[in-house]
């Protein structure tokens, strides 16, 4: 009798355990349902080609224009430069941890990077701003140091980390005998990295870069505060943009509770939402379908 | 370098060609050994290229950190911890701040750590592979990357609108809680999975029941890893600004708050008012410095206290 009820206790645990852990789903829809009814509205004022392809953002002036094309642009363009140097970074200092260092160093680095991801957002962004921002100026003779190219350029140190360690996880679990087994023909280390290492763990590699852009394309306070803010269609990388988080976090203060403004950062929102969400799946059909199984994956 | 360096030294040169004339021979070994020697100058060039690549990250960790602590100590002392910002926030100090950071991401935890474990704890133990598991995944992953200010309208719109908390602590903290469910999700599965099977095995062999395994056995022995994952989930709260600015901070209030139904004032949205929108932005310029580098030492003196915590035990196991 007393085995018995443990049993069922146990089988009521098992559920209760599993309800808990569908609350990220949860909290998922109702992100997106609670998006989707407060920017969805906006819809009845432009249709959806004006929203996204319309080039003018004019929210307050009278009659106010909603386009956010100027500002998809100024996100896509922040997120591709950053990524230019990012990429080579973060998977370069991932390939010099996991194959190069010597374990010592390798000891101390690591925690850096680390370290790297936990400065605050708003933290770098202050930075960029008071310490980049004047130097940029000074020594580019650009009109103005809060720009695209400082904004790219902080936001590639928010996302190396990330990048830097997945891809790290990822060179890391190739197996050893694929290393031997260059060497032994005759390959320098360098010719077994470039050649054999690295196609082995691509997929991993692709994931963490990926998922770094998917984390530099939402990053909200360094592009608040570093990018310029000007809703335009940048012309060049010195130009002032205003990347679509941006937006958001400047005008909801000042947006009138559910007016047209209100609505449109929402559905703004929604833009951006998808914009990561179609990254992070990509990235998760990539670390599925490719994924390295021992020798296998060659 | 590893000791794949001394493999190759290892490796006997085969000749390349086969003549007997001796002479022709010594030119094969001589122009084989001439290109080894090329290749091993090119990797000698791309090993430097990759260290100066590792290195950049911490000479930027070391600017970023020097600046904010040469020109923010000059702020710090006992009135700017321990007084409330006076003259419109041009003097004065950053008390409630502060406590606004710590009230929200001590809530954020409650929210997040029971939560984020038990879900863990379905996902390592319970779960079989399958579709449901693979759906929670997904959902986990793609939580993990919803933008912080997206964050910040779903706590806009649900907990202040339509839950009618209003701006308070109570909606900030759960918006931060439903940010950092997915950092306490991951790090407790992976002090889970650093449990050894045997540690189950003998349990269940003693007739233990799966709850009391997990209970009495896995929980203790994961519980330093799971905790430093409380730690990592803390800190990101006390960092992340977009998702507070709609939901719980304000410009300024004068006192601390008595309820989780007030509004506040915290660290980063603190620095982002006085750098962007302060009354005088040159002239606070220290305030600026000295509220970023209280801030740096909270988040980072966590995060340091977790990562040599963790690296610690990972050498135990």
């Amino acid at each position: 009798m007393l085995f018995k009820n443990r049993m069922v206790k146990d089988k009521l645990m098992n559920y209760l355990f599993l309800w808990i852990a569908t609350a990220s789903i949860t909290i998922l829809v109702l992100i997106t349902l609670f998006l989707f009814t407060e920017g969805l509205p906006i819809l009845k004022k432009v249709s959806v080609k004006d929203f996204i392809f319309g080039e003018y953002w004019y929210p307050t002036s009278d009659p106010a224009d909603f386009g956010i094309f100027p500002l998809i642009c100024g996100s896509v363009f922040v997120t591709v430069l950053s990524a230019a140097i990012s990429i080579p970074l973060g998977v370069m200092t991932a390939v010099y941890l996991a194959e190069i260092a010597a374990a010592r160093l390798r000891e101390i680095v690591k925690p850096i990077v680390e370290l790297l991801a936990a400065i605050p957002s708003v933290v770098i962004g202050f930075f960029g701003m008071v310490v980049v921002a004047p130097f940029l100026q000074d020594w580019l003779d650009v009109p103005t140091g809060l720009n695209l190219f400082n904004a790219a350029l902080m936001l590639a140190f928010m996302s190396i980390p990330t990048i830097c360690s997945l891809s790290e996880d990822a060179i890391y679990s190739a197996p050893d005998a694929l290393r031997e087994g260059s060497l032994a023909l005759g390959a320098t280390h360098w010719q077994t990295i470039i050649r054999v290492v690295l196609p082995a763990s691509i997929s991993g590699i692709s994931t963490a870069i990926i998922l770094g852009m998917s984390r530099a394309i939402g990053e909200t306070m360094v592009v608040l505060m570093v990018a310029g803010g000007a809703a335009m269609v940048p012309g060049s990388i010195f130009d002032p943009v205003r990347p679509m988080p941006a937006s958001i976090a400047a005008e909801m203060a000042e947006a009138p509770f559910r007016g047209d403004h209100y609505h449109a950062l929402f559905a703004t929102g929604i833009v951006l939402f998808l914009f990561t969400f179609t990254f992070n799946l990509v990235a998760d059909m990539i670390a599925h379908k490719y994924r390295q199984v021992g020798e296998a994956s060659l | 370098m590893t000791n794949s360096g001394t493999i190759q030294q290892g490796i006997k040169i085969q000749p390349v060609c086969e003549t007997t004339d001796k002479k022709a021979d010594a030119g094969c070994a001589k122009l084989f050994m001439a290109k080894r020697r090329r290749r091993i100058i090119i990797q000698q060039i791309m090993f430097i290229l990759f260290r100066i690549a590792a290195m950049i990250n911490g000479i930027a960790l070391f600017i970023i950190v020097f600046f904010i602590v040469a020109n923010g100590l000059k702020a710090i002392n006992w009135t700017f911890l321990s007084t409330p910002p006076v003259d419109s926030m041009t003097k004065g100090g950053i008390l409630p701040c502060i406590v606004g950071t710590l009230c929200l991401s001590l809530g954020a935890i409650v929210v997040s750590f029971p939560i984020g474990v038990a879900s863990a704890i379905y996902l390592n133990e319970y779960a079989r592979p399958g579709r449901i598991l693979r759906i929670i995944r997904l959902g986990i992953s793609n939580l993990a990357g919803v933008p912080s200010v997206v964050f910040g309208l779903f706590g806009l719109a649900f907990f202040v609108i339509w839950m009618k908390m209003g701006v308070s602590i109570l909606a900030g903290a759960l918006t931060l809680g439903v940010m950092t469910l997915p950092v306490i999700i991951g790090s407790t599965e992976e002090a889970l999975k650093a449990v050894p099977d045997t540690y189950r095995e003998a349990s269940l062999g003693l007739g233990a029941t799966k709850l009391q395994t997990i209970f009495w056995v896995v929980l203790p022995a994961a519980l330093p890893g799971i905790l430093t994952g409380g730690i990592l989930g803390i800190s990101r709260a006390a960092g992340e600004t977009a998702p507070i600015m709609f939901t719980a901070a304000v410009f300024y209030t004068p006192d601390l708050p008595s309820s989780i139904f007030d509004e506040i004032m915290a660290l980063p949205y603190h620095i982002y008012v006085l750098a962007t929108a302060g009354t005088e932005i040159e002239a606070t310029r220290h305030l600026q410095y000295g509220t970023a580098l209280v801030l740096i030492c909270l988040v980072l003196g966590m995060n340091l206290i977790a990562i040599l915590y963790r690296s610690k035990l990972r050498k135990k196991m």
